[in-house]
């Protein structure tokens, strides 16, 4: 198959720029922990209420550097509806739905991840400066879906 | 001109086409003024439902069948006419489409379906919906079926000769349209329908969404690649040469089946039950793409200077205006491939793993797709509109429809620009998609998202308006073309199907042996989805009810 000169220089530049863009992807996900929100954990949908950690949900303290947010998403809120964390420190969300898919998304933050029935999301982020931040849902889930949010109020130490 | 029987069969799938589309865009049309807290519904009408028609109705109806409208007549041109049985299955092809099209529209339009083109489970439309659903994608195979023989019959009558280019590229349309309707077609032969009517109480959710995927990104290549054909062989001929390698046209044709199927992780990055070594795995197959994208652009270019230096262009770029500007079949078809170029940007942006983040179900990822297939495909198609339905209907495009067509690209263009800017930069300030109007109760971040020259719903509502504007005159435009125009005169150049001559000589054998590249693909696809599939089903949580949330 012959192919122009031209042609190979153009292939070669944009497979070897493929390649590159790729390693550093893969090097701050892998390397750095820089991934997407996720999770492998599952839950029974109907008996959210009952499981832990969500029986209690709110604000948990890990240690001195780490707390965690365990969140009920459903039609049209969450649970809780006030929650409130120090800033500079890491904060990992873990939220569920107890009905439809819906996500729980910070705008302005890496937070943006989507929450299915039976399956617990996590992720992990420390907000560098304090304030209220709108959290919303960006999955439709029904005539309600654009009344669906919440605040969190990150304070200063 | 081509047998009587695809005429008729041609201009049928193009008359739904563009009843979908007149629907469809006045469905748009409704939801700008809604963003933009100008309309307000009457009861039995919600913004959802209109969301889930335009979605529905444009993005599936008008482009399946006017693809179809090309492909048969396309095969019937560089193949021959069809033979008794290719036509029946065509037609019930077509007819098991359009019953599952209409009933579709019905469930929707009356409310029992208001679960948006994506259909999430565990939101649960009527059992009807996804009946539809299945029937609407299985007459596409009937369809494709028909014209797989067609092709086979050349085939067994010319052993040893590589197919028109054309019917080459129809048929790697179809492999890669079939192979992904396997995802959708078992969730929801398998998953929705037994569910929605009741025979099980509940549904795998991870896994319902995950087989759509399979199928959701193919699906935009299905788009995708009959606007392609348009590229590599009615540009040419348009600008007066050659296609420029037959070879590398095939091959990234090739590619493109292989490296659409194994990807549709990238549309799940942040959601759970997938660990990121397989979401990163797809996501890696995902940028394969990009070498055939890179192999298209190339041809593309070379194509535009070889013409124009033949017609006595001088320096770097005097090829440009050697171009054919005047001829709106080639001007429509321009416009739609430049557009591409930040659309393609735009998805290597989305597909970026992490990145995603940023912008997945903002606002941004509808601009995206509005100069996706919103443009490069559907103005492809518009394009294709201006010599296909004057060809089957033995018409001519006259001076008054040409003038018209260049308003309706002209409008079409700004009212993208506008529209889909704004959609972009609203969703990276972090506006949602698929969203009623809703400042959150006043909320300060929200009300900021208002304030730029571009990030702002009235820039939304002016956009929308004009490509509703520009979307009536196409209207007009087909109408005159199907009943007003004049009778075409013999070598009346707008009454032909424009066919560049593709040299294939040269062109190696085996790039037609389907065997082996549908082979690589499947072995692509269960590397990629095997194990992770497999995983949602064992380790599957209780399942969830149907919630009806409208």
């Amino acid at each position: 198959m012959h192919l122009h000169k031209f042609e190979k220089i153009w292939l070669a530049f944009g497979i070897i720029t493929l390649l590159v863009f790729l390693g550093i992807v893969g090097v701050t996900a892998f390397a750095q922990g820089q991934t997407p929100a996720g999770g492998l954990d599952i839950i029974d949908p109907e008996k959210v209420d009952t499981t832990a950690p969500f029986d209690k949900p709110g604000v948990r303290k890990i240690n001195d550097n780490t707390y965690e947010v365990v969140i009920k998403a459903m039609t049209y809120g969450y649970e809780p509806s006030e929650i409130q964390v120090p800033a500079g420190k890491e904060i990992i969300f873990t939220v569920t739905s107890k009905d439809v898919v819906h996500s729980f998304t910070i705008p302005n933050t890496k937070v943006n991840m989507m929450v299915v029935p039976g399956r617990i999301s996590h992720k992990s982020y420390t907000f560098e400066k304090p304030g209220t931040y709108l959290t919303l849902c960006n999955e439709y889930c029904g005539t309600g879906h654009h009344f669906m949010y919440t605040e969190i109020e990150v304070v200063e130490e | 001109m081509i047998g009587n029987s695809e005429r008729k069969l041609a201009l049928s799938n193009i008359a739904v086409a563009y009843t979908a589309f007149l629907i469809g865009t006045f469905c748009g049309l409704i939801q700008v003024f809604m963003r933009n807290d100008r309309l307000e519904l009457p009861a039995w009408l919600d913004y959802y439902q209109v969301l889930t028609a335009h979605g529905v109705l444009l993005a599936l109806v008008y482009t399946t069948f006017f693809i179809y409208g090309f492909l048969i007549t396309g095969m019937s041109k560089s193949l021959g006419t069809f033979g008794p049985k290719v036509r029946l299955w065509s037609w019930i092809g077509f007819f098991v489409t359009l019953i599952g099209t209409v009933g579709a529209t019905i469930e929707i339009i009356s409310g029992r379906a208001s679960v948006l083109y994506t259909f999430y489970a565990p939101l649960k439309a009527s059992g009807w919906f996804y009946v539809d659903l299945a029937l609407l994608i299985i007459g596409t195979w009937i369809m494709s079926f028909a014209l797989i023989g067609h092709y086979m019959q050349w085939r067994r009558k010319n052993p040893g000769v590589l197919s028109p280019l054309f019917a080459y590229m129809t048929m790697a349309t179809f492999a890669l349209w079939i192979i992904s309707c396997l995802g959708v077609v078992a969730a929801v032969l398998f998953q929705y329908i037994p569910w929605a009517f009741g025979f099980v109480d509940t549904i795998n959710v991870e896994l319902s969404r995950s087989l759509f995927w399979y199928f959701g990104h193919p699906l935009v290549y299905f788009w995708l690649l009959p606007a392609y054909m348009a590229w590599y062989l009615v540009i040419p001929k348009l600008v007066g040469t050659k296609v420029f390698s037959d070879s590398l046209a095939r091959l990234s044709f090739l590619l493109f089946i292989l490296f659409s199927i194994p990807v549709g992780f990238h549309h799940q990055l942040g959601e759970p039950g997938v660990s990121d070594f397989w979401k990163f795995l797809q996501v890696t197959l995902t940028f394969m793409v990009v070498i055939p994208t890179l192999m298209t652009a190339f041809s593309l270019f070379a194509v535009f200077e070889t013409s124009g230096r033949q017609k006595g262009a001088k320096g770097l770029f005097g090829w440009i205006g050697k171009l054919p500007w005047s001829d709106i079949r080639f001007t429509s078809i321009f416009i739609a491939m430049a557009f591409f170029i930040p659309g393609g940007a735009g998805g290597i942006i989305n597909a970026s793993f992490q990145l995603n983040e940023f912008i997945h179900n903002t606002l941004w990822v509808v601009g995206h797709f509005h100069i996706t297939v919103g443009t490069p495909v559907a103005m492809t198609f518009m394009g294709i509109s201006f010599w296909l339905i004057p060809y089957l209907t033995g018409r001519t495009l006259g001076k008054t429809t040409k003038k018209l067509a260049y308003v309706q690209i002209a409008s079409w263009s700004i009212g993208m620009i506008l529209m889909s800017s704004a959609q972009h930069v609203l969703g990276l300030l972090g506006a949602p998609r698929r969203t009623q109007y809703s400042h959150y109760n006043d909320n300060p971040t929200v009300l900021g998202w208002f304030d730029g020259f571009f990030s702002n719903t009235a820039t939304i509502a002016i956009g929308g308006t004009i490509l509703f504007f520009s979307a009536m005159l196409l209207i007009v435009i087909v109408l005159r073309l199907w009943f007003v125009e004049p009778r075409s005169l013999e070598n009346d150049l707008y009454a032909e199907f424009p066919i560049a001559e593709s040299d294939s000589s040269a062109t190696p054998k085996w790039l037609e042996n389907w065997w082996i590249w549908i082979g690589i693909a499947l072995a692509l696809i269960i590397i990629a989805y095997a194990i992770p599939i497999t995983h949602l089903i064992q380790d599957a949580p209780p399942g969830s009810k149907g919630f009806i949330n409208w």
